[in-house]
Formats: C-alpha cells, structure tokens, sequence
C-alpha cells in the first residue's frame, strides 16, 4: 500500500524502524531480574571457590571420576566444573526467565497494547523480543564460565586442562572446546527457550510462562532418566543436555552435541513457529 | 569354567570377561529375542550321526544340529551354515540363524565335536574331522527341499561364523569346492603363529583355551568321552594328540615343531591356495588371541586365488568382546551373503576396507563412540610407509630370574575391562624398571596415523646367547602419559645372539592415531604377563640398527563422517517443515482492503462493527455498531460501564479483530499494526508503563520504540500536560494512579497524532486536574486534530466534547452533536409526589413540544422537543401532576432512557 492517495502514516514513521534492538535491549537491561540473574551467575563462581577451599580435596562417590575432582587443577579446569554443575538447572533459569518473560511481562505491565499501537506490527515485536531474549540468554551462559575461567586462573592458574578420565588438554585448546561447550549449552537451552516465548505469548502471567518451560524442562529430565523408553529417549532434549562434555577429551566427540543440536533446533523452530503463529491473529486485552 | 555369562541388562556383551570367550566369540553370538511381529522361524532339531575318523572305522559321532527355515516351505534358497566359537554349541547362534532364516536362507547350526551335546573329542578342526563334518552337513543340506542347488549334490551355501568358527570356515571353503561364500569373523589363520608368535609361548590365552576345552561337560549328558577313555587327566573332551602337545609346550615353556605342524596342519593357512570364494573377513583391534596379522594373511591369500575379498577391522576382539559392533558386523555378513549367495547386484557389500576408529566417549550413554574410516582396497599392513627418527644408543637391561615380575600389556581374563579403555587411552600397561629399553621419537611435528604394522631394526645381544623380547610401541601425550596402542605386544625369541644379532622387529598391527605434540616409543621388554619368557636369569644389550621405527600409514583410508542416525537431519527438516505449515496455515485475511482516497479526512468511521469474544459466544461485546467522525471534532465515546466502548477502541487500536465489519482511520482499514496507526494516539484502559524505569524515559524509550525521529516527538510538551515535575525521573513504580494516567496521556500526545483517543481519562484525576484535560483536549482539536473521549460520564464529557456517541450492550443508541443527544436542558427531571400512573406518563408524553416522557426512580423524565420549561409546568399542573420540583437532568443514565424512550 502506499500513501498516495491517503497520508497513510505519520512523517518519519517506518514499520521496518519500530522497536529497535538496541531500545529493547535498554527496556530490559535494567529489570531487577536482569541483574539479580548476573549477579547470582558472575558470583557463583566465588561461592564454588569458597566452597572448595573449605571442604577440601575429597573422592567422589564409587570411584566414579568426575569434573568435580579435578576442579581445582586449573583455571579451565574450573570453568568446566562451573559449566557442569549448572549447565543441569541454573543455566536453564535464565532462558526461561528471559524468554518467557519477554511479551508475558509486558502484556501484565499493559504496555504491549501501547507498543503494538505505535504501531511495532506484531511479528517485528516478537522478532525484537526473541532476538533480545535470546541475546540475554547468551550472555548469561557466557558470563558464568567467563568468570569462573577468569576467578579460577586466579585462584588455580592457567594451566592445561586436566581431564577426569586421563589425559589433559592444553589451555589454548581448552579454552577453544569451552567456548564450544557453552555453545553447545545455548543450542541445548534453544527448545527451552522457545517453549518458553511460545508461553509467553499465550498467558499473560510471567511466572506463568517461567515456570511452565521450566517445569517441561524437568518433567523432560524426569522422562529421560526412564530407561524403559530405550532410544525414544534420543528424542528428549534433555537426554543430551551433558553431551557437551564430549568435547572435553582429548579426542572430542561430537556425535551427541550434534545430535542434541539437531533435537533442540527441530523442538525450537516448532515451538518458535508456534508463537508467532499464535501472537499474530490474538487479541490482546490485557 | 561356566562359557556363557548372564549379559547384563539385556546387551548383547561379547564376553565381559575375555576369558569366557576364549577362541569361542560365536560362543556368545546372540541377537535380542524376535519380536511378535516377527515372521515365525520353523526349527528342526536332529542328531547326525558321522563317522568319527577317516578310513571307515566303526566309530561313530553325534553331531546335533539345527535346521531353520521361514517363509514358504517349497521354495529353494541359499543355505547358510553357522559355526559356533569355542567352548560354545549351536545355541549360541539360534538368534542369529532366526534373523537369516527370516531375509530368506536356510540356516543351518551344529555342535562341533566335544561342545554342546555333540559328542566325540575335539580336535582343532581336524581336517579329517570336523571339517569332514561340515562336508556331510553340506551332503545333508543337498537333500533338503528348501535349499537351492547349483547342481545335484552342490547347495548353494556360505559359512559364517566367529573364532573357531571362523577357522571352520575358511578350511571349509578349502577342503569343499561347493562351499560359495564365507565370513570368518576374529579367528586364525596359522594356529601356531597365534599361539605361538615369534616361537614365543603365548601362555595365558593357550592356558585358558586348553582348559575350557578339558573342562567343558556336555549339560545334562554322560561326562565327556574322553574322561572315560583315559589320558592326561588335564585332556577333558580335546584329543589326546592336542592335549599331550600343550601339555609339552606349556611345560617347556616353548614351542616345538612337531606343536607347530600340528596346529599348523588344522589351520587354514594349510590350504591357503584352495580358498576360492568371496570372503568378508572380521578381525579385532583389541584382540591378543587372533591379532590383525591373521587376517592379513588370510586376505592375501585369498585375494591371491581372485576371490573378492572385504576386510572389516572392528573395535574389540577377543580382549574386549564385540558388543560395539556385533550387530553392524550381522548386518554386513547378512548383505554378504545376499550379494554372493542370492547374486543380488543391488546389495551393497560395503567398501573393501574397513577400520572402525574409536572416537571420544559419548557421555550421554557412556559408551565410546565409533566411526569408519575406509578405502577402496584392502592395503595390507605394510603400506605408505614412513620414518619416524628414535632417539637411544646402546640400551641394556635385565631379564629377571623366573621372568617375574612381568610386564603387562593385554591380559586375557582380567583384560576385558581394562583394556576396553585402551582405545580411549585408558589402559593398563606397565614396564618394570631395568627390565626394558626404549627409545624415543622427538615430539611429532604433524599427528600420524598408523595403519598396520610399525617396523624398527635393532641388534640384540643376550649373556645367554638367547633372548626372548617383547615389543611395543606407546604414545607418549606431552605430559609423559604413555598409551600402549591395542594393548598389544610382539613377542620375538632371538636365538645365537651371543654376539649380537641384527633383527627385524614387526610390531603388533595397530590402526591409532599419534598426534602431533606425542612421541612415539619403541619398548623392547624382558617379560610380559601373557607369554612364556626365558626363567633363566640374562642380561640383554639391545640398540638401534638404523632407520627409526618405520610406520605404515595408509594413506588412502579416510575417516567417514561419523554414523548418526537418518533423524539427526530429519528432525531439524521435519521441524521447519512442521514450523513452515503452522506459520502458513491459519491466517485469516491477510490483505487489507485497499485505502478509499474520499475517506482520506476522515479519521474515523466505523461501518457494521461486531465483536463477540471467544469465551461468550452468545453475548455480543459490539454488534453492528456505525459512526463517524469528522476532523476537528472531540467525541465523546458514552456508555454505561460494559457498552462496548473499550472494546471499540482496542478494534480501533488493532488490537483486536472484529468478528465483522469495518474501521477506517483516515480512509485505511484498520489491522494489527496498521502503518496509519501512527497517526492515531491512544491511551486506553489505563497506563501500561515499565516499572523499572523512570518516568521520562518510559517516554524516551517508547518513542525510540516507534521509530521515528526525535525531534517529531515534542517531548516538552507532553511532559508539561503531564505536569510530573521531579517526580519524571523516579521509577514508575512509585507513581499513583493519578501521576500515571497523566503520564499515559502524555504519551498518548507524543508525536502529536492526527487523531487522539482518550479512554476514561479523568480517572483518578482531582478536579482541577480534569478541568486542564478538558482545556487540553479542547486546544488540541482546535489546531485540526481529532479527540475521542470515552467515560461513563456524561458531565465529564459534555463540557467538552462537540459530538457524543452513546453505546449500550454494545449497540449504538446515538450519534451526534452534544446537543442532540443531551439537549440544553431540554431533558428535565420532574419531581413527583408519589409514584406516576401510566396514564400519566402517557398524557404527559403526548402533550405537544414533548419527544419523550418516561417515569424514573424520583419522577419523571421528560425530553422537551420545542415547548419550554414554563409551557411543560403549566401542562403538569394542568394535568394534576403533583410536581415537586423541576430541574436539568444531567445523569447518563437516565439520558439513556429518555433516548431509549424515544426510540420507542
């Protein structure tokens, strides 16, 4: 349509321009939960730290070796150690508080029906909302091993990294798979993510939308650890929420980090599509 | 000695322990039970009476058998005979023969003699014995109706199996020209180089498979014959012959040659130019028994009589069993016999080579993961040789009396899970200090893949003048952490080397990866678990002999892509594809009707709007409402609370869909996100603002959002309308009620839009407050632009407005100037003493210059249409209406009811 017989829209406005990622990303920088989640993340490093220079050096349980005895062998050492106790739950928070969240809040605060009356046109809103979610979501899983490399150089020095089962990898190399394996976890958290934003556009409660991907993701968890469904449990994300571990060997595996790539991009897009397709023809009251 | 462990949960574990496994891997060839839907498999047990030697004694042997079949029973198919490994039966083999019987053959199992409930002595595959044996099964399968001949007396038959049924196989396709496919899997081509390599006893292996063999009893069944016929009480069902031999060697502690030619004469190797047919040859990596050599040797030979041959060098082996690979391996015997034995062309019998190389572990089932590399042809074990330098003059070390402590390398029995690790750099090796000599490369520029057999020459002097060296190659990672490849070592005896003598050392065929940044290190040993080493005590000087260690690398097998399975694309494919309908699908009127360039001044009309919510489907929210509105014009949208009016606007924000009818907004239909909605300003339903932030850039941030320029905005000025003060830079989350709506309405009036609604704006305004807004809005249309008010309220909006729109349930009741609908007080509230009859409602109602006369709670309510306020009193009081009082009625509601009545 153009305006040429009737002004359609005002001076400067273009549907293409509205809610730029960098206005988004200023609207959501400064949430409490923003900072609150960087907070818990940049610090939990130290907490583990602590943690370990008062319990000491101890076995893990039946022998079995783990990241967690060699954590303090080395800086890189101790980022993976910080990767692999919260790559299960507490990396999951952050993109689910992120995404769900992301129209959810602003349908319960009433300003979507003043950005959707700008007019933002509602796919661009969910573009921006998504891209910056997913953006946050990023830095989170970014910012935690960041630190723990950077605390624990400083507590255990930069040196290889040595691998539980035998064998070390240099730190250059080290730090290479890390970023990998971090990679790796944002893929993986991509399903949580989208189910997450598709809730976001359904309910108008944010908590609702939160805890609804979180509670999938763990009823996923609780799924997966049902041997009897034998190679169906392929098909759950969360059977290959640790195969990013597979890259912290001397001879890195990639065959899960794919396959659980290919899981959680094939859950997401479904999921992604779902949302637009319901945000596009709802009618919002709120 | 128990052969067959229970498997743990259900895998199919090729011998956990290796020592279960011993020259028997068919032993525990089994495959997961069928399923229902499975074909069913017909199965017939028989005992075959043979003669138990050549020459026509009177001795006979059982041999009990399995026939399987499936499928139509007159057809004729190619006949497959599985031999079982040792110290196994035929029942090992049941679920694999089901699953061929099923893609069509016709399976044929046997105990071999001395194991099951066959009976006779076990003889090594004797060729006048067992393998005469599998000749008469032929004999037996030519008569059988369900098998294809190729001629009389000829069926078309192959013979997998695995260890000593391996061997069975290759001398069957030896010693029986109708013999037309074979696939030995993990087994031996000499007998005495495998149980003797480099004229050094293997003991350990040689010491577990004598005495499975002596000890094994039939079940169920008389003890073995041979305990009752006498003989080395040590002897069990094994033929005297062999049980006298290993008891020799084993005493000795070193082979002779009459040991070696009779294991060499049972050994396929014997009739190395007679086998003539295509053969798919398995052999393990991980196999200390039957190591790679003998399948080299058994494919060069074949290869040499120009049979088609295929060489699969699997993960695992006798050391490590073959739960890894044992389906693929069924799969690829099964597609071999199809291609060779139904002479389908179509099959694709796999490339000629075949390495599966272990890759890292895959934490998520704990298992190490396993991927292909291959080449067009088998290269041998010797090819695209290089030289890696060794650092190391003269060495010299110990052999230590009683040839204890011994190194260790594999070690049979102990070793399966231990050396299953080996792959992954895990194993178990150990070297005893001043027992061995090594030598070194300098750390590798660039990785090197070996593939085959490393070469190194070295002089060997030995004080006793003879020697006994075990050799090995580690990789050494840069932290000093030495890996023994296969944990497999080459046993070597060196004899008249008082002097020294210069020997050539071929070390154990391996196919690993040395990266760059290892080392590589040669390691001749003195004594190695598994072996018999000299137990006189010597001193032995070793040295390098020119030339480095020289490692095969062929060059022409590549690693594949690993194997992941059809879904790893699928899913993401199926995903988008699923994602592309639900986005494609669905959507409802996707094109706006074109703009109606007459409706271009108008911002607003509104023709035949109906809305019904989804939740009441029976209850209209807006039914077939019409109006318009001119530029200039302040409207006030009127209702009680639930006319509709919130719901008009959000159609008209396109927010909502209309179930039918239009909006037009300066001649443009209205949808979501319409472009002409940023000509229209909208505050509705209350201040919809992000907490966090501060008043001003809520503002700031909004504007940025529609994404038009700054200097449109007029900031200023809507900052004064809302008149926050200091307050602008606090967090919005500590505003009243009051301070956001003025803040809403402010950003309501960023941009100064053509046209500006206002939802119930005087709420939670104090009086002077309202009076401003009021004065705002009337500035604001003043300048052109167009102001929709809504309330409930009819004295909020009749002091401004110039127009009203007035909805109930969500109809429109009226439209028009102020005016029309209110009247200069020509709608009057006449007090009344008591309650009006009817009659009096009506008279008073058809009295000339009144439009409507309706009764109310306090009277009466009458609409004046030309008669005046005196005229109408002097009609009551003529009428006897008891007036109490008369005055203007400003109340909403009851204008409703007068309009309601005059409609009427």
């Amino acid at each position: 349509m153009s305006g040429t017989t009737a002004v359609e829209s005002a001076p400067g406005y273009r549907a293409g321009r509205t809610l730029p990622l960098r206005v988004e990303a200023a609207r959501q920088l400064r949430r409490r939960r923003t900072l609150v989640m960087g907070a818990v993340l940049a610090v939990l490093p130290f907490v583990l730290i602590a943690a370990f220079a008062i319990g000491g050096d101890r076995q893990g349980r039946d022998g079995r070796v783990t990241l967690m005895d060699t954590a303090t062998a080395s800086g890189a050492n101790f980022a993976a150690t910080a990767l692999f106790v919260s790559a299960g739950f507490l990396l999951v928070v952050p993109v689910a508080l992120f995404c769900g969240d992301a129209v959810a809040s602003e349908a319960s605060w009433s300003s979507l029906r003043y950005l959707l009356a700008a007019p933002v046109p509602r796919a661009r809103l969910l573009w921006a909302k998504l891209a910056v979610a997913l953006a946050f979501s990023a830095a989170a899983m970014v910012l935690l091993p960041l630190v723990a490399l950077a605390a624990g150089t400083a507590a255990y020095g930069w040196g290889p990294l040595r691998i539980p089962t035998g064998g070390s990898l240099d730190a250059g190399t080290a730090t290479g798979r890390l970023a990998l394996c971090v990679a790796f976890v944002f893929v993986g958290q991509l399903v949580t993510a989208a189910l997450a934003f598709w809730l976001s556009t359904v309910t108008d409660a944010p908590l609702g939308a939160v805890g609804g991907a979180m509670g999938l993701t763990i009823v996923g968890n609780v799924l997966d650890a049902v041997t009897a469904l034998g190679d169906w449990r392929d098909l759950l994300p969360a059977h290959w929420q640790y195969a990013w571990a597979d890259a912290l060997q001397p001879r890195p595996e990639y065959g899960g980090m794919v396959k659980g790539t290919a899981v959680s991009v094939a859950y997401a897009v479904v999921f992604f599509a779902l949302a637009f397709r319901h945000f596009r023809g709802k009618d919002v009251v709120s | 000695m128990k052969l067959r462990l229970p498997r743990p949960r259900g895998r199919r574990l090729f011998a956990a322990v290796a020592a279960v496994v011993v020259l028997g891997g068919a032993g525990t060839w089994t495959v997961a039970s069928a399923t229902g839907g499975d074909p069913p498999v017909r199965r017939e047990d028989r005992s075959i009476v043979m003669p138990e030697g050549p020459g026509g004694g009177k001795d006979t042997v059982r041999i009990d058998t399995s026939f399987f079949t499936s499928g139509p029973a007159g057809e004729r198919r190619p006949a497959v005979l599985l031999a079982h490994g040792f110290g196994g039966s035929k029942d090992d083999l049941r679920p694999e023969a089901e699953e061929l019987a099923r893609s069509g053959y016709a399976v044929l199992t046997w105990s071999a003699r001395g194991f099951g409930h066959s009976t006779g002595r076990i003889g090594l595959n004797d060729p006048d014995r067992e393998v005469a044996d599998v000749s008469r099964l032929i004999d037996w399968l030519a008569r059988r109706p369900e098998v294809r001949l190729d001629a009389a007396g000829d069926p078309r038959v192959g013979i997998a199996g695995g260890s000593y049924g391996g061997a069975i196989a290759l001398l069957a396709a030896g010693y029986d020209k109708r013999v037309d496919a074979i696939a030995p899997q993990i087994t031996y081509w000499n007998l005495a180089d495998s149980l003797f390599p480099g004229d050094v006893f293997k003991k350990l292996w040689a010491g577990i498979f004598f005495t499975t063999g002596a000890t094994s009893a039939p079940a169920g069944s008389a003890p073995a014959p041979s305990r009752t016929t006498g003989g080395p009480s040590g002897c069990g069902r094994f033929e005297r012959s062999l049980c006298e031999m290993y008891e020799r060697v084993a005493v000795a502690g070193k082979p002779d040659a009459e040991a070696r030619k009779l294991l060499e004469r049972r050994s396929p190797s014997a009739v190395a130019d007679r086998i003539k047919v295509p053969a798919l040859i398995v052999q393990g990596q991980n196999d200390s028994l039957f190591p790679l050599d003998q399948s080299d040797a058994a494919a060069a030979a074949v290869r040499r009589n120009r049979a088609p041959v295929a060489v699969d060098w699997i993960a695992g082996g006798h050391d490590t069993g073959l739960a890894a690979e044992q389906d693929r391996i069924e799969r690829r015997t099964r597609a071999w016999f199809d291609r060779y034995l139904k002479d389908d062309e179509s099959t694709g019998t796999g490339p000629a080579f075949r390495v599966s190389r272990t890759g890292g572990i895959d934490t998520t089932d704990g298992r190490a993961r396993l991927r292909a590399a291959t080449g067009t042809r088998y290269p041998g074990l010797r090819s695209d040789t290089r030289t890696v330098p060794l650092a190391g003059g003269t060495r010299s070390f110990a052999n230590p009396a009683g040839a204890a402590p011994p190194a260790v390398s594999a070690v049979p029995g102990v070793g399966g899970g231990l050396s299953q690790l080996s792959g992954l750099g895990l194993g178990v090796s150990l070297d005893f200090p001043g027992q061995y000599a090594r030598f070194d490369s300098a750390p590798l520029s660039e990785g090197v893949h070996v593939t085959g057999t490393p070469t190194a020459k070295v002089k060997v002097a030995s004080d006793t003048g003879e020697a006994v060296l075990f050799a090995k190659v580690y990789d050494v990672g840069p932290g000093g952490q030495q890996q023994l490849p296969g944990q497999l070592v080459a046993p070597l005896r060196v004899e008249d080397a008082k002097d020294g003598r210069t020997v050539e050392l071929r070390l154990p065929a391996i196919d690993h990866t040395f990266e760059a940044g290892h080392r590589m290190r040669l390691v001749l040993s003195a004594t190695d678990l598994g072996y018999a080493s000299p137990t006189h005590p010597a001193r032995y000087t070793v040295s390098l002999a020119g030339g480095g260690l020289s490692v095969p690398t062929a060059l022409d097998v590549r690693t594949g892509s690993a194997g992941l399975p059809w879904w790893t694309w699928g899913l993401p494919v199926g995903g988008v594809l699923v994602a592309a309908a639900l986005l494609l699908t669905g959507r409802r009127r996707t094109t706006a009707p074109a703009p109606d360039p007459e409706l271009a001044d108008v911002p607003l009309r509104i023709s035949g709007l109906s809305k019904r919510y989804a939740k009441s489907a029976d209850r209209y929210a807006v039914r077939d409402l019409s109006f318009q509105v001119e530029r200039g014009q302040v409207v006030g949208l009127l209702g009680p609370n639930g006319a509709g009016k919130t719901t008009t606007l959000r159609m008209l924000m396109g927010l909502i869909r209309p179930d039918a009818g239009e909006i037009r907004v300066f001649g443009h239909a209205i949808r979501p996100g319409s472009p002409v909605l940023s000509r229209v300003g909208a505050f509705v339903e209350g201040a919809g603002f992000l907490p966090h932030l501060s008043g001003r850039a809520n503002l700031d941030l909004y504007w940025r959002a529609t994404g038009r320029p700054a200097e449109d905005a007029h900031l200023e000025e809507a900052l004064e309308i809302a008149g926050l003060g200091s307050a602008l830079d606090r967090a919005v989350r500590t505003y009243s009620q009051g301070m956001r709506q003025r803040l809403a309405i402010a950003q309501a009036m960023l941009g100064l839009p053509d046209l500006l609604i206002l939802d119930e704006p005087a709420n939670g305004l104090d009086p002077p407050q309202i009076r401003e807004m009021r004065e705002v809005m009337i500035r604001y249309a003043a300048a052109g632009r167009t102001v929709i008010v809504s309330s409930h309220l009819l004295a909020e909006v009749e002091q401004s407005c110039t127009h009203l729109v007035v909805m109930d349930r969500g109809r429109l009741v009226g439209a028009g100037p102020v005016a029309d609908i209110v009247g200069s007080g020509d709608t009057l509230l006449v007090g009344v003493a008591g309650p009006p009859s009817e009659v009096t409602v009506d008279k008073v109602a058809a009295l000339p210059g009144v439009a409507s006369a309706v009764r109310a709670d306090e009277g009466l309510l009458v609409r004046l249409d030309g008669a005046t306020v005196p005229e109408l009193l002097v009609e009551l009081v003529r009428l006897e209406v008891p007036v109490t009082s008369v005055g203007p009625h400003r109340r909403l509601e009851d204008a409703f009811l007068t309009l309601i009545g005059g409609s009427a």
